[in-house]
């Protein structure tokens, strides 16, 4: 499994030069706590979710949230049929968020990485900026945003007074405001990968371009962008695979309404307040499989490409 | 095919505009890329100046509309007894997940850098997949198996749950301090006399301390921001994220937003001292001339929490070469 | 093959050539001229501005003052990819998500030259490693890897090749062997190479001319023969293998010769081999140009004598081996002998004269007493210092 792609290094990190011992009763020893406590507490539960997703009405019980274990086929297909555009809308919305980022990031990761190289208290602080959004309450900044956007808001006051905007028009609870909130909150998990590969990126390379006769730009398409490569994909799986499962941004008290619901919303509906939890687990597993196949399609891709 | 020197030469050389002030001539390029930088930290900042700022607003019935500066908030955060109730929580559980997550994490990083075993591929993957996972599935995941293990979802189910995702990122941290961690340091010490006992506890330990600290802080950090997983498997018990939610419908007060904004701080100057710190053990080691001054700007970068919070995430990357070999 | 390559490259002019960075100059008004096809090695310690004049010529830098010619025509201003020069550099810097050919043919794609590929397996022939023109730059050894650098740089046809101490990543025994190939492809090609260097033996070994630069400015240029019998200054007569020098006062001065008082002791140079002729003078003489004497021998026209003196090491080295003579209010005077006979002649402690042929004999323009020209600029703390004076006048700057 290409696990390097998480990486934001042009290089795999060596490991390390001792030669790894072989240790029976030491190794487990270490090991053994904390394997058991993923195992019980992440694996059983996976499996759980598997049984879960296959479950059928209990037909003994009157009260709602009753199931037994089957193997109901029928689930998968009734969440798909139902929650199609749910599941079509979290991508949509997830690959349109990852790639607005990676324009924003880009950029930005660059001039932090290669421009203030040789200012590194600048670089420091321009990473502390980067990540400042961090030590802020993720649905607190969420929230600064949707009353940012309000009806009453500086935003569409000055949009209307422009006729951008309709006068019974309104910017929260838009896919535009959902996008733009997941675009937002996973801006850092997209710069910082990129950072590192440009931060790390040996700019002899680049003079190396520059002596062979490519221009800033061919040089910049040809050396910089291919040897950045690596964190602009982790970078990109950092974005989409946490926005795709996302419902704080899409959820109606936020930046969303009922016309913006991704699949996070809908599991959480079906799990917390419909107590349907074989449809809630379904669409989980349907959730996680979507991107196994499109992260593994990718970092294939973007693997055996020999990058360029 | 034949392409001559001279030829060459007058190619390159087709239009040689004489420029004087070469100096001044800053590239349109460099000048662009610094004013996006400038509006683009600009507009990262936005929301959090917003949050700062209404934990100052004179709040009547929704902290939505600007009424004036008091520091009422401030005075009275508890006021508002959920908001403290719920932050308490969120404490409780941060420090409780990230001993738990630290510990175990500390000891799984020590057993794959240093020792070869069996399983060290499927190890590697285990640990891996939590941080691959949408947060939903894992919140649904744990929920689903406490629904049919019939235990009651609360405080303790979320450290359970917290635990459980901080401990792939205490491991990826702690992993990159392993292994840049000299073994001949531990083969010295045997060869001074120490017992494997002492060897841990006085070389090992100590050094890889920052590293272990870090991982804690990271551990910390996303423990306190989680809402996904805990919304999942919290059950009545109400966290600050979770209090944040469930009142976003009906408005959330300003002493929600004194809460972040004292967080934001305090995580702010934490960054900034260890800068600070990084910095002035720079100048140091510069006055005494160690030569080689990127050791020390990595050193201190280390128990910068805010950095290797997303470090943890990227350098992943060295936990799948681990298990998946060296792709070249 | 050659047939399809250049004949020769261009020549290089450089007038008046200065580079300041904040807190420091790298090289002060410099003038040189390459004349095309020439193998020309540039030597001299870290820091003594060699790798900034190559960084100028190649476009890398912007010269504070001056201007550069490249076989007649001003590139000062021409931008690195508009330059027909090409650089093997130092690290190499091959392309690590490139193949070897591509890396290769990557200038001549850039030129839109057709035929690149075809190009490239030719360049890649010359250094004979064609057969791993599919693999990474990653997969080859450091000797291959430089001479992917060659190729890539070499293919190109620049009317300048610029080495960047190529050789210094290689351990000895691949060095002298890429030294003699190297010297063999420039023959091959006839471009104009520019060598950069710090290892004086190599540029010896393979340059047609030498200049010794340092602190930013070029202290004596000349085929290195010239230079080794004849080093002008004392910083030469030292970086360029070793010296025995002695200060003193010109006491006569001849049609021929010139003698200088040294502690007493009366020393011949010959006039033209002296760049001063009164007042006081250094003068100097190679340690393999002594002879060794276990008695006083007879005082001879054309012979310079001194001595006695006393062994205080000796240190065999094979082919000679070296003496350290102490000679009372001289100091002390470095020696090689051939091992004609087996083992050492002489122990520690044995009483010895030293004379030498008087036309073997030197002096310089310069003085040790003016202090040391070569003052190590290199070490840890002067580029720490180097560095934070550079980073306050950027941050001063901005």
């Amino acid at each position: 499994m290409a696990f390097g792609a998480f990486g934001g290094s042009p290089a795999t990190t060596p490991a390390s030069d001792a030669a790894p011992r072989r240790g029976g009763l030491i190794a487990l020893f270490l090991l053994l706590p904390g394997a058991a406590y993923l195992s019980l507490f992440f694996l059983v539960p996976l499996v759980s979710l598997i049984l879960t997703s296959f479950q059928a009405v209990d037909p003994n019980a009157f009260e709602i949230g009753k199931f037994v274990y089957a193997f109901q086929w029928q689930n998968y297909v009734d969440v798909v049929t139902t929650y199609w555009p749910h599941i079509l809308r979290s991508f949509g919305y997830a690959a349109l968020a990852t790639v607005l980022a990676l324009l924003f990031s880009y950029p930005l990761a660059y001039v932090i990485g290669v421009k203030l190289r040789r200012f590194p208290l600048l670089q420091a602080l321009a990473l502390t900026l980067v990540i400042a959004p961090f030590f802020i309450s993720f649905l607190l900044r969420t929230l600064a945003w949707k009353q940012i956007f309000s009806d009453e808001g500086v935003v569409v006051t000055a949009l209307q007074a422009l006729s951008l905007l309709g006068p019974a028009d309104h910017l929260t609870g838009t896919p535009f405001s959902v996008i733009f909130g997941l675009t937002y909150n996973f801006i850092p998990f997209m710069t910082l990968p990129i950072y590192t590969s440009l931060e790390r990126l040996d700019l002899r390379y680049v003079e190396a371009g520059g002596d062979l006769y490519a221009s800033p730009a061919s040089t910049f398409l040809r050396v910089t962008l291919p040897l950045s490569l690596p964190g602009v994909v982790s970078g990109t799986l950092l974005t989409f695979i946490p926005a795709s499962g996302d419902y704080i941004n899409a959820s109606r008290d936020f930046l969303g309404s009922t016309d913006t619901a991704m699949i996070g919303n809908v599991i959480e509906a079906n799990f917390l307040q419909l107590q349907n939890y074989p449809a809630a687990a379904a669409l989980s597993i349907v959730l996680m499989a979507v991107i196994l196949v499109l992260v593994g399609a990718y970092v294939r891709r973007s693997g055996t490409e020999d990058l360029l | 095919m034949t392409l001559q020197a001279g030829k060459a030469v007058e190619d390159a050389v087709v239009t040689p505009r004489p420029r004087p002030r070469r100096r001044f001539r800053l590239g349109v390029g460099a000048w662009g890329l610094g004013v996006y930088a400038v509006i683009a930290f600009t507009f990262l900042l936005i929301p959090i100046v917003y949050t700062i700022v209404f934990s100052f607003n004179d709040v009547r019935r929704t902290n939505i509309v600007w009424r004036g500066f008091t520091l009422d908030n401030w005075l009275k955060v508890c006021d508002q007894p959920e908001v403290c109730t719920a932050f308490g929580n969120s404490i409780l559980v941060g420090v409780t997940a990230t001993l738990l997550a630290t510990a175990m994490g500390t000891a799984m990083a020590i057993a794959l850098v240093r020792y070869r075993f069996r399983f060290r591929a499927a190890t590697t993957l285990l640990l891996f997949l939590p941080m691959a996972t949408p947060e939903v599935v894992l919140g649904a995941g744990l929920a689903a198996q406490f629904l049919s293990a019939g235990i009651p979802k609360g405080i303790g189910t979320i450290i359970i749950a917290h635990t459980m995702f901080c401990i792939s990122f205490v491991v990826v941290t702690v992993r990159a301090r392993v292994a840049s961690l000299d073994p001949a340091l531990e083969e010295a010490g045997r060869d001074l006399y120490a017992s494997p006992g002492q060897v841990f506890w006085r070389i090992t330990f100590p050094l890889l301390l920052p590293g272990i600290i870090a991982a804690a802080l990271l551990s910390f950090a996303l423990s306190f921001d989680d809402f996904i997983i805990t919304n999942f498997n919290s059950g009545a018990a109400v966290t600050f994220p979770k209090y944040v939610y469930t009142a976003a419908a009906r408005g959330i007060p300003a002493q929600a937003n004194v809460i972040a904004s004292a967080v934001f701080f305090l995580a702010i100057i934490l960054v900034i001292a260890t800068q600070i710190g990084g910095a002035v053990r720079r100048k140091r080691l510069e006055r005494s001339s160690v030569p080689d001054d990127t050791a020390s700007v990595g050193a201190s970068g280390e128990i910068e929490s805010a950095a290797s919070r997303l470090r943890a995430l990227w350098e992943s990357s060295s936990l799948g070469a681990g298990g998946a070999g060296d792709r070249r | 093959m050659a047939g399809g390559f250049a004949e020769s490259g261009a020549d290089l002019e450089l007038v008046g050539i200065s580079k300041r960075f904040p807190g420091f100059t790298a090289i002060e008004e410099l003038d040189l001229t390459i004349p095309a096809g020439s193998f020309f090695a540039l030597l001299g310690p870290s820091g003594c501005g060699k790798t900034t004049t190559l960084r100028l010529i190649a476009g890398l830098e912007e010269p504070t003052t001056g201007r550069i010619y490249l076989g007649g025509k001003d590139v000062t201003d021409t931008k690195t990819y508009r330059r027909p020069v090409n650089t093997v550099f130092q690290s190499y810097a091959l392309f690590p998500h490139m193949s070897v050919i591509d890396n290769v043919a990557f200038g001549l794609r850039r030129r839109g030259i057709r035929e690149a590929r075809a190009l490239a397996h030719e360049a890649l022939k010359l250094v004979e490693l064609d057969h791993v023109a599919a693999r990474r730059p990653a997969q080859l050894s450091g000797g291959q890897q430089q001479r992917v650098a060659l190729a890539r740089a070499v293919v190109n046809r620049p009317a300048l090749l610029l080495l960047d101490e190529p050789l210094g990543a290689l351990d000895l025994k691949l060095r002298r062997q890429m030294q003699i190939e190297l010297k063999v492809i420039q023959g091959d090609v006839g471009l104009t190479f520019l060598h950069v260097t710090h290892d004086q033996e190599e540029a010896m070994t393979m340059a047609d001319t030498v200049a010794v630069m340092n602190k930013g400015r070029i202290e004596q240029m000349g085929a290195p023969e010239e230079l080794y019998e004849l080093p002008k200054t004392v910083f030469v007569a030292n970086f360029l293998g070793q010296s025995n020098l002695f200060t003193g006062p010109v006491v006569s001065s001849g049609k021929d010769s010139i003698v200088v008082d040294i502690g007493g002791r009366k020393l011949e140079v010959p006039r033209e081999r002296a760049q001063r002729h009164a007042g006081e003078v250094t003068i100097g003489v190679r340690p393999e140009k002594l002879q060794l004497h276990g008695a006083e021998p007879k005082a001879a026209a054309g012979t310079n004598v001194l001595g006695p003196g006393r062994v205080t090491d000796v240190s065999f080295s094979g082919v000679s081996t070296q003496y350290q003579i102490a000679i009372p209010g001289l100091g002390t005077v470095s020696l090689f002998a051939q091992n004609r006979d087996v083992g050492a002649v002489l122990r520690e402690g044995a009483e010895v004269w030293v004379s030498w042929d008087v036309a073997h004999g030197f002096g310089v323009a310069d003085d040790p007493a003016d202090g040391p020209r070569f003052d190590p600029d290199d070490d840890t703390r002067s580029i720490a210092v180097q560095r934070r004076e550079k980073l306050e006048a950027e941050l001063e700057g901005a």
